[in-house]
């Protein structure tokens, strides 16, 4: 356990830093790894921090993260296994497995695991090791061109993170849940870098929780490479429960062949400030792609989702929805990008982004965007901006619902249409009293973690929605 | 006197559409306004209900020995005043069922009881929904949204009746009914009328009231009533149009 560098010139030295740990960053490498790593970190020396001016990053003020001090690990803690230990998250009735990581290190008591259907599941670090070529096959490949920043940070320096591996013809039984928790006393910069391979004609469910303990600083900059063979699938929830002193980073990357599907939702409750960025690389005809996600911003908190995806093949569809309801003085950015290429005939694909602003202080800045270069394609894009219909809410006033619960029940109604596409019964229920709880400023980052681990289950009393009759 | 509305004026962004308005109703009465549009009849009913932005700027509005003015919507509707709306809102993503035990569970928790069991409310639903002659259906979707006009006005109707108020305003119930749900519409008001509970009809034509048989009608016209009679009113306004109050108003 050593902290190696304590403050922002972190961002000022990277390169230096990187020749002083190489040893340590590259301890699991492979030497195709340590390749990938060192052209990274070349790219790095020539690039710079995001600022305002870039135009991906002109509502996202990364200035204040940047400022901040952070300690950064090049070896995991040796409390962070124990601290793994007493989060176990349970989602009631959610048949899962659950993997926690403390501070960007995976708390596993054993390396990989092999489930009886054949599926692998571990860190990455030891994913490296046992199984290099795999490893290899799709490390840095997703989305080269689109490299940014944090991205080639993030493929220099991370460690450690979560690896899956679905073999062919397995349809998962059971939901992987992975908890990212931030835990520490001190201010933390942490990167973790994922894979996730799925089989042809495979399924696999992905609950990817980050949660944070305290109020201490926080930025996490993660990376997600997920790759879809033919005919497979794969249902990826985030959830998003971290302090108003966090950054979250987050690259979500998928590269779909022909035939399979993606359904991606995220679900941001709170954060410091929150960009998730999604990129779907369809790859193959066929494809089915569904990005939604859903944000409840308030205080100072900021959100930013991006999400681009590039239909390279024809006969795919693709679809996305975004809402939003932002309070007090949060702010947040949608840009959705479809580009169709030129080949990519009867693609289909839809955008929406809808935003409810509960304050004169809160602000949305949303960009719907379709790039279309074929000419027999079925394509529309929106985007709503505005504050509760006051006509709805004077007709649910006149039947005796009084007026708090009658903007909860709004705002719900609104929440709803997403929370609705979670296709996991026991999961949704969890988000659904989640969002309820949020909405009813009862959610803070937990004790605990965010699926109230370790505490028997409660029923929420939610006296406007309470019944499903 | 169940409602006593004395020398009303309500004012919208500083305009004023009622002035100087009276009304009494009895329990047991059902009372009928009519007039041509823009008097102010909508008007009328958003002010008894507490919409927000209808300033009262003059007068009364006693309701069971209570000024009522400047309650809130959800008070007014706790004290047993109901108000059909004239464009019922859609509101997707909220369903009947669940909209409608949260405000039964409010007004019940207003009076001092326990809120209704899961049961005990399917078992109130299913009886007013005969009622009103509702398919099943109607009670699983969200409210209003994709119903068609009629549906729209039997979904007031039910929901007056599983709120079972003491004073119903209803605000032009009638218009975009065909004759069939019109009949509905009418069939449930006259089943849920009593001796304990009073009616307040808004209407345009006369023809709802072939169906509801008023106590009295009253004539709104320039924020005031000009008339009040009998049903027979109502049969001569439907003849003879409004243009004779004007003149009869000019004349005097």
């Amino acid at each position: 356990m050593k902290n190696l560098e304590k403050n922002t010139s972190f961002f000022e030295n990277l390169i230096t830093l990187f020749e002083e740990n190489k040893n340590k960053i590259s301890k699991n490498d492979t030497k195709k790894i340590s390749e990938v790593r060192k052209a990274a970190i070349e790219k790095l020396s020539k690039s710079s921090l995001p600022a305002l001016k870039d135009e991906k990053w002109r509502e996202t003020d990364l200035s204040k993260t940047l400022s901040k001090n952070y300690n950064y690990y090049f070896d995991a803690k040796e409390d962070n296994a124990k601290i793994g230990k007493t989060f176990k998250c349970v989602v009631p009735q959610l048949d899962s497995l659950s993997f926690t990581f403390v501070n960007g290190w995976n708390t596993f008591e054993s390396e990989l695991i092999t489930l009886e259907d054949g599926i692998i599941i571990g860190s990455f670090s030891d994913a490296m090791k046992k199984y290099p070529e795999i490893v290899e096959q799709h490390f840095d490949k997703i989305f080269q061109s689109e490299q940014d920043f944090f991205s080639l940070l993030n493929t220099s320096y991370a460690q450690d993170g979560f690896f899956i591996y679905v073999p062919d013809n397995v349809n998962a039984k059971k939901s992987i849940q992975i908890v990212n928790i931030i835990n520490n006393d001190e201010n933390i910069f942490l990167q973790t870098r994922n894979i996730v391979i799925i089989g042809k004609n495979s399924k696999l469910s992905l609950i990817h929780c980050h949660d944070s303990v305290n109020q201490k600083n926080s930025f996490t900059n993660g990376v997600s490479e997920i790759f879809l063979d033919e005919n497979s699938s794969i249902d990826y929830y985030k959830l998003q429960n971290l302090n108003n002193e966090s950054t979250l980073l987050n690259h979500t990357n998928f590269y779909q062949k022909s035939n399979s599907n993606v359904s991606t939702n995220s679900i941001s409750l709170n954060g410091g400030l929150i960009r998730n960025e999604t990129f779907v690389e369809i790859d193959g005809e066929g494809c089915a792609s569904n990005v939604y996600g859903l944000f409840l911003m308030d205080e100072k908190q900021h959100i930013d989702n991006q999400v681009f995806i590039d239909h390279k093949k024809p006969n795919c569809s693709s679809s996305e929805l975004f809402k939003g309801i932002l309070d007090d003085n949060a702010s947040g950015v949608f840009n959705g990008h479809v580009l169709v290429r030129k080949d990519s005939q009867k693609t289909q694909a839809f955008q929406s982004n809808k935003n409810i602003l509960l304050m004169d202080t809160a602000k949305i800045n949303t960009k719907p965007f379709l790039e279309i270069y074929a000419d027999d394609v079925k394509c529309s894009h929106g985007a709503t901006v505005g504050q509760l219909d006051n006509e709805a809410l004077f007709y649910l006033r006149s039947r005796g619902i009084s007026e708090n619960n009658a903007r909860m029940l709004l705002l719900y109604a609104f929440a709803a249409e997403v929370i609705n596409k979670i296709s996991i019964e026991p999961l949704k229920n969890r988000i659904d009293d989640m969002v309820k709880k949020r909405l009813r400023g009862e959610l803070s980052i937990c004790e605990q973690c965010v699926l109230h681990c370790g505490t028997p289950e409660k029923e929420i009393d939610f006296q406007i929605d309470l019944s499903r009759i | 006197m169940l409602l006593n509305i004395k020398n009303l004026h309500v004012s919208i962004n500083d305009k004023e559409i009622i002035s100087g308005l009276n009304l009494g109703i009895n329990y047991g009465e059902v009372h009928a306004i009519m007039g041509p549009n823009g008097t102010g009849k909508s008007t009328l009913a958003a002010a008894i209900s507490g919409k927000p932005g209808y300033e009262v700027t003059k007068g009364e509005i006693i309701y069971k020995g209570k000024n009522i003015i400047g309650m809130s919507p959800e008070e007014i509707s706790w004290e047993g005043i109901f108000l059909g709306f004239q464009y019922p809102v859609e509101i997707p993503g909220v369903s009947i069922t669940n909209f409608l035990r949260a405000a039964l569970n409010e007004h019940r928790e207003h009076q001092g009881l326990k809120p209704l069991t899961g049961s005990e409310f399917l078992a109130k639903l299913n009886e007013k929904k005969k009622l009103v002659e509702i398919q099943s259906k109607l009670t699983n979707r969200s409210v209003n949204e994709g119903f068609s006009g009629g549906e729209k006005k039997k979904n007031e109707i039910f929901q007056m009746a599983m709120l079972d108020p003491i004073l119903s305003i209803l605000d032009e119930t009638d218009s975009g009914l065909d004759i069939d749900a019109l009949r509905i519409v009418a069939n449930g008001v006259n089943k849920l009328r009593s001796e304990d509970n009073a009616f307040l009809l808004i209407t345009h034509y006369q023809r709802l009231l072939d169906y509801i048989v008023p106590d009295f009608v009253h004539v709104l016209y320039n924020g005031r009533i000009v008339k009040s009679g009998g049903k027979e009113l109502a049969l001569f306004l439907e003849e003879k149009g409004y243009n004779w109050i004007k003149e009869e108003l000019i004349d005097l």
